[in-house]
């Protein structure tokens, strides 16, 4: 009873981390038609400038803050002046189609050998502001910890925060309508460009706070952020890569997977699992769970 | 077609001698370029021609290379029989992933294979046979005694994976010339178009995908050979990337430059041992630089001779025909 | 005010798509450019509006320069273009397609007026307002797009093919819509059509293309009366 109840709220946790990594990855690829694996090099980027801050003024939610704001603006930066040059260079030729999976693959790498470079390669610990206890229930210790809450909230919040500013502003309108239609979005007045840049603002913060929610419970190394970024992806495509719902019900579908397999089977195949949810989706429903349109053809 | 085999009959000649006349660090390397150079030629089969990208073929190199290790280890087999059962097995582990694959492109597939590269080795913990993180040891063997008592370990290596390498590529050259080659072409450039001209699709993305793998984890095993051991380490997912880095440097959509990005993925190390050593032997460089440098090659490479060397050397051989003539 | 097109050229590639063109639209006064598919009528448009670059020759309105300008700039100029095929965001509801032709005004009172206007011209967009724009009709997705552009307030706007693929019956009625925005707002308008007749109808000036050249050129009547024109696009 409290294995099901504790792997729930783990998994409902893990999903929700998940989540912001998977809707940034289908904000990106929404406005750009790129999978920007470099997400979790800016996410990690941003971390570590969040470990520094809490190094020196010991607050975690001071480094929070600091981490959003470097993962915007790194987002920024990446799209602007490493993405654009890159389409406006590569635009011929058969290397078109796995230019970006390649160059952001490049910057990946890049980013985390400059992290390493910087900080070292020892693992590094971010303290959670909460305790990473679990709660007591009667006389048991659950492993659902106030820290696990916390993240489960704060994420809520991201989430509404995020579909509020989609749905019910100007500039969200701007966002969808250059993301589904980029030129009739020109044709309207909208600065496309600046707008996509501004959607890999949000979503390389979005990655940010995934990254900095992730560290207190393990810990930060320049290679910590792959497992994130592979189940990440793995949750975007299984909640249909065009929808950011769909990213946060992938996301939570796999959190609550992974930590069954986990709890009930084996901790070693946490992996395997997301691989083989993943092929079973891509077999069975290509469009996701949450079917979008636009085929799975880039 | 007879061309090219005296050319690789040539080229094994000149091996067989370099082999001689080089000291056992080079011979050493001389194996793992071979290694690489069956590694990469798999990725320019699979994604320079066919058009599908793998992140994964680091962990298709660990399936060859415990399928080896299981083979020769606990199967008592030859080592030569191994090395088949490697690819073999591997081929036809490729040809189910294959399937899945065919119906995925793009970021998808890419996506997906990385899921698989990530997945992959954590099963060594899983299964008890599979040796954990301490992986499986496999007994390489001594050289044959009549090749004579001063016959190293190592250039046996070198021996074999060269051998390896010279049969494969020039199987996978004549394979890309034929009308397989083309076929993967056709669907690579648009796979509808392909469709409509009768092209079996999908059945031929498997293929590709199937023999890929059946050459990655040949690749595998050859490299297992070379360090004694198959462990989830000697698999890391930076192999999968080195992999595509070094595919993309020497010209992914051809399969002449392939030993150019082998030299480079095996040069790199060595680059960022002697940076290092440099400035102290610090982990700090030779843990981060090797990376640094295969992720920046990536992305000059893409940005600057994305349809590789030949393109920039074609030019320039224009250039030069035109500035004399 | 007027729309001044001197000696545009504009290459696809190796290929010349529009080759020495040059006309003039008065300000207040409808356009019809006609030609066969493949004429560079939609070429033309892409390039007037920015979305397209020219190789050489010049565009002015009022002597802002259209051709050295992203859309979304040349928008704010006050040139607006409907592209081919009802173009709509069909992901989105037919209140915010009509939203996005404003949101770079910046004026939330005066969309608000605007958008109460565009409702009177095409009150059937009223009774649609949160639907989905993809489960509109052909028509109405027309009137969508015209709509959006509206909001924008456009001085000089550019049509591309408004009656494509439409009834008989509704053709009329956007043909009568896009009179009444010279009459009654005195707007600019170059209008594309493949439907000479109407186009050349609702028309003041109009040019006909061929191959990318003009072949003929002159008030909408006088094409109406010629008979190379009646022959090669009116059918009569």
């Amino acid at each position: 009873m409290y294995k099901l109840l504790s792997s729930l709220l783990i998994g409902i946790s893990l999903g929700a981390i998940y989540s912001l990594m998977s809707i940034s990855l289908v904000l990106v690829w929404r406005s750009t038609r790129v999978v920007n694996f470099a997400q979790a090099g800016q996410a990690i980027v941003s971390t570590y400038i969040a470990f520094e801050v809490v190094n020196r003024t010991g607050s975690f939610w001071l480094a929070f803050f600091v981490a959003i704001i470097a993962g915007a603006i790194l987002g920024a930066i990446v799209d602007r002046y490493f993405m654009r040059p890159l389409f406006k260079r590569v635009n011929s030729g058969p290397i078109v189609a796995i230019a970006p999976v390649v160059a952001t693959l490049g910057l990946l790498g890049i980013l985390r050998a400059i992290v390493g470079f910087v900080w070292g390669v020892e693992l590094k610990p971010i303290a959670p502001p909460v305790s990473l206890d679990g709660f007591s229930l009667g006389s048991e210790v659950l492993p659902f910890a106030p820290y696990n809450a916390l993240v489960i909230v704060i994420v809520a919040i991201v989430l509404i925060i995020l579909s509020l500013l989609f749905q019910k502003t100007n500039l969200g309108l701007s966002l969808r309508a250059s993301a589904y239609s980029p030129e009739i979005a020109r044709l309207s007045g909208i600065r496309v460009n600046e707008i996509r840049t501004l959607g890999w603002a949000i979503a390389g913060a979005a990655g940010a706070i995934a990254g900095i929610l992730a560290t207190p419970t393990s810990y930060l190394s320049p290679n910590s952020l792959d497992v994130l970024l592979v189940f990440g992806f793995a949750a975007a495509v299984i909640g249909g890569l065009e929808s950011m719902v769909g990213a946060v019900v992938g996301a939570l579908v796999l959190g609550l997977g992974v930590t069954f397999v986990s709890n009930y089977v084996s901790t070693s195949l946490i992996f395997p699992t997301a691989f083989v949810f993943l092929i079973i989706i891509l077999l069975v429903r290509p469009s996701g769970i949450i079917a979008g349109k636009g085929s799975r053809r880039a | 077609m007879r061309k090219r085999l005296f050319l690789f009959i040539a080229l094994g000649w000149i091996l067989l001698l370099v082999g001689d006349r080089v000291d056992e660090l080079r011979v050493y390397q001389g194996a793992s370029i071979a290694v690489y150079v069956i590694a990469i030629g798999s990725i320019i089969l699979l994604t320079g021609y066919s058009g599908q990208i793998s992140l994964g073929h680091g962990a298709l190199m660990a399936f060859g290379g415990y399928v080896a290790a299981l083979c020769a280890s606990h199967a008592s087999m030859p080592l030569w029989l191994a090395f088949i059962m490697a690819a073999l097995v591997t081929g036809i582990f490729g040809a189910v992933l294959g399937f899945a694959a065919a119906r995925l492109s793009g970021p998808y597939l890419a996506g997906t294979t990385l899921a698989f590269a990530v997945g992959l080795p954590s099963l060594a913990n899983q299964f008890s046979i599979l040796g954990g993180e301490q992986g499986i040891y496999l007994d390489p063997g001594l050289p044959p005694a009549r090749l004579g008592e001063s016959f190293s370990q190592y250039k046996w290596f070198f021996w074999i994976a060269c051998l390896a390498a010279l049969i494969t590529m020039f199987w996978l050259a004549n394979i890309l010339q034929s009308k397989y080659g083309r076929t993967w072409r056709a669907l690579r450039s648009n796979e509808v178009a392909a469709q409509l001209c009768g092209v079996p699709t999908g059945r031929q993305k498997v293929l590709a995908f199937s023999l890929s793998s059946g050459l990655a984890g040949l690749a595998g095993a050859l490299l297992v050979l070379t360090i004694s051991t198959v462990s989830p380490s000697a698999f890391p997912l930076s192999l999968s990337f080195a992999l595509v880095t070094g595919a993309v440097v020497s010209g992914i959509y051809d399969l002449k430059g392939v030993m150019l990005g082998a030299v480079i993925l095996v040069v790199i190390p060595e680059i960022a041992d002697s940076v290092a050593s440099r400035f102290g032997d610090s982990l700090k460089i030779t843990s981060t630089l090797p990376g640094l440098l295969v992720s920046a090659l990536l992305i000059l490479a893409v940005l600057f001779t994305p349809n590789g060397p030949g393109e920039k050397l074609h030019h320039l051989r224009h250039k030069r025909k035109a500035h004399s003539g | 005010m007027s729309l001044v097109v001197s000696n545009l050229n504009v290459d696809h590639g190796a290929i010349r798509a529009i080759s020495k063109v040059s006309f003039t639209v008065e300000n207040g006064k409808i356009a019809a450019v006609i030609g066969a598919n493949g004429a560079g009528k939609t070429t033309l448009l892409r390039t007037l509006s920015g979305l397209k670059s020219a190789s050489t020759g010049s565009a002015l309105w009022n002597q802002h320069d259209l051709l050295s300008v992203r859309p979304e700039f040349n928008v704010r100029h006050g040139i607006v273009h409907v592209g081919e095929g009802k173009s709509v965001v069909a992901e989105l509801s037919v209140e915010e397609n009509l939203h996005l032709g404003a949101i770079w005004r910046k004026n939330q009172k005066e969309m608000k007026a605007t958008q109460l206007d565009v409702l009177e011209l095409f009150p059937r967009l009223g009774e649609r307002l949160k639907q989905r724009a993809d489960t509109l009709s052909g028509g109405e997705r027309q009137m969508l797009a015209i709509g959006r552009a509206l909001m924008s307030k456009p001085q000089l706007l550019l049509l591309d093919e408004p009656s494509l693929g439409l009834a008989p019956l509704v053709v009329e009625q956007i043909f009568q819509t896009i009179k009444s925005l010279r009459d009654q707002m005195s707007l600019t308008v170059v209008l594309v059509e493949q439907n000479a007749l109407g186009a050349l109808e609702i028309a003041d000036t109009g040019v006909a293309l061929n191959l990318g050249k003009v072949v003929v050129e002159g008030t909408a009547q006088s094409m109406l009366n010629d008979p190379a024109v009646r022959a090669a696009y009116l059918g009569y």
